[in-house]
């Protein structure tokens, strides 16, 4: 395993017999889902895969390379690989029970401090970011939206008693007449959906005539529409989410 | 469950023209049952005074006891509020609105709040034509204390327990349309589209104005047989017009049928815009509205709308000439203006 830090990528040292090809950019090949190059047995991640990333797509990258290793070492097919751990479970929980603080909603996002220029500028090996201090990357981490709580809607439950909509602190949710295009819809609701790069969740037809309408691109998934629903039409749902890892224990 | 309300909002919520949006007419999370008709009234609320453009701190909230009382906390945060006793939210509101006539005064109350306990008062604050809005949530039931019938549950009406209410109930309307009502309207909590212009009208009439709003109780009169529930409502809900509440300032650019429309034109110029008026009835006359009222019940509708204004009204106030100025701001100099002037009065009585 060779494990390298730097600023830029540079495969020089890698001999172009291998049977390891290399794109117009001089990166390796790599196949997106097991990251095994074109050379069997030769595995690639991080920024040396496809090109520079966030350290959080880095450590993902780190498992399922590690999955496709430890398949490749059992002589099982890499392609063939464990799916991830999903648990969604129907529950009640005030938004005082997320695993973040729900609190610290208006706080704009902290700046990284950065170290004084003309040091920066007179030594290059000087770093530039410093990074938070404990106390500020915990409130960072804190103002971190919430994925805890799904919520499901179920038309024939419904009575239209409009609480989910007046609970909305984002005012995500509509009841309206439907239109007969979804553009045309999405400037109906509430407040306009005009982000079209989320989708909107538009219910059957319910007992007045009328369709729920959610705008995901603003839904915060707090849960409250579910808390203040009289019927369960609206069903929070508890998510869990464990990332496949390599090992025969993990394989669900 | 939640006892807070996340301060997120949406980032393009609509301004009116002081600068604030909905967000800022809200009031803490509501503690009353999921599903509660109230809450829907506690929105529309907060829609009519965010629409109407009314500052915040030129309200005054009124409640006496009830689940409805309760709703002041869950609207308007940045407003003045009076929890008074229960079924005294009248009296105190007559008493707050001769001290200080700048305000607008906006009294929510209960069936029990209003057609029990405090049947006295009500009947009193509409023969004075107080200048105030009295919403009355109305769900035909005693929902804090388990459910019990009020007075203003229908004959016939079965609770959840299967009881069925051998007792006449109190048409409020009826009643305050009687009593000498300058405004009175009815309205479902399940009907916003509705329900938001008439308390814009409402707040924007000068004189007393009251809407009987029927709130279904989820928890103890949401059942079948019941007369108030989600289901009997909007299947008896007969709608004398489709109203819009046009404010002052605002242009109409289109022509109207007339036959079709009504406009009614209130005290401070703003409109209120009746559409496919319903034939027998026109909202100035009292007695068409009184026989709209019985015909209906006839038929088992309930009806719904503005039902009667009066915009001839003179208000509380006016009709006793007190002073434009709020009582805390008078000064010595005003409240004893010297032995002379004290002197003429007492001549006039003699």
């Amino acid at each position: 395993m060779i494990i390298a830090i730097g600023q830029e990528n540079r495969f020089e040292w890698i001999e172009r017999n291998l049977g390891i090809e290399f794109d117009q950019w001089d990166m390796p090949v790599i196949d997106e889902k097991t990251f095994c190059s074109t050379r069997e047995g030769v595995f690639f991640g991080g920024d040396a895969a496809f090109g520079p990333k966030n350290v959080i797509t880095a450590v993902a990258h780190g498992h399922q390379a590690a999955i496709s290793i430890d398949l490749y070492c059992q002589n099982e097919d890499i392609k063939d690989r464990p799916n991830p751990d999903i648990k969604l479970f129907s529950t009640k929980m005030g938004i005082h029970e997320w695993s973040y603080d729900s609190d610290v909603t208006t706080d704009i996002r902290y700046i990284v401090p950065q170290a004084n220029k003309k040091d920066t500028l007179r030594n290059r090996k000087k770093e530039v970011e410093l990074g938070f201090d404990l106390q500020t990357a915990f409130k960072e981490a804190q103002r971190c939206l919430n994925c805890d709580v799904q919520t499901e809607f179920t038309e024939n439950k419904c009575i239209e008693c409009d609480a989910c909509m007046d609970i909305c602190p984002t005012s995500c949710i509509s009841f309206i007449k439907n239109e007969d295009s979804e553009d045309t819809l999405r400037m109906k609701l509430l407040v306009p959906a005009i982000n079209k790069e989320q989708d909107i969740l538009v219910s059957d037809i319910l007992k007045t005539g009328r369709v729920m309408v959610k705008d995901e691109d603003m839904c915060l998934h707090c849960g409250l529409c579910a808390e203040r629903c009289p019927t369960a039409a609206w069903d929070m749902k508890q998510f869990f989410y464990n990332t496949a890892k390599a090992g025969h224990i993990c394989y669900v | 469950m939640s006892y807070i309300k996340p301060k997120f909002a949406h980032p393009r919520l609509p301004k009116n023209p002081l600068g604030y949006t909905r967000k800022d007419y809200e009031g803490s999370i509501s503690t009353l049952c999921a599903g509660c008709g109230h809450d829907s009234i506690s929105a529309s609320i907060v829609d009519a005074c965010f629409e109407l453009n009314i500052e915040p701190h030129k309200v005054a909230k009124m409640s006496g006891i009830g689940c409805s009382s309760k709703t002041p906390a869950y609207f308007l945060s940045n407003s003045h509020g009076f929890n008074a006793v229960h079924g005294r939210m009248p009296s105190v509101t007559t008493g707050a609105n001769l001290g200080n006539r700048s305000m607008v005064y906006l009294g929510v109350s209960g069936d029990g709040d209003t057609a029990s306990i405090g049947m006295g008062q009500f009947t009193h604050v509409i023969r004075r034509n107080v200048n105030m809005t009295y919403i009355v949530m109305n769900n035909g039931c005693y929902g804090l204390t388990k459910g019990q019938d009020s007075a203003t549950a229908d004959y016939g009406s079965v609770s959840k327990s299967g009881h069925k209410n051998t007792f006449e109930g109190i048409d409020l309307c009826l009643l305050a349309i009687e009593l000498g009502a300058t405004f009175v309207a009815q309205s479902f909590s399940g009907d916003k589209s509705q329900l938001i212009p008439i308390i814009k009208a409402a707040l924007s009439h000068s004189g007393f104005s009251f809407i009987n709003v029927i709130s279904p109780c989820v928890t103890f009169n949401n059942n079948q047989g019941s007369t108030k529930s989600y289901d009997y409502v909007r299947e008896h809900n007969e709608a004398l017009s489709t109203l819009d509440f046009v404010p002052i300032k605002e242009e109409i650019t289109t022509t109207y049928d007339h036959k079709e429309i009504k406009l009614v034109e209130m005290h401070d110029g703003s409109l209120i815009r009746l559409n496919k008026i319903s034939p027998e009835w026109d909202p100035e006359d009292k007695l068409s509205i009184i026989s709209a009222i019985h015909k209906s019940k006839s038929r088992e509708e309930i009806l719904t709308g503005l039902l009667y204004i009066d915009n001839e009204s003179i208000e509380l106030n006016e009709l006793i000439n007190t002073t434009n100025t709020p009582l805390n701001k008078l000064v010595e100099k005003q409240l004893c203006p010297g032995s002379e002037i004290l002197e003429s009065i007492n001549n006039d009585l003699r």
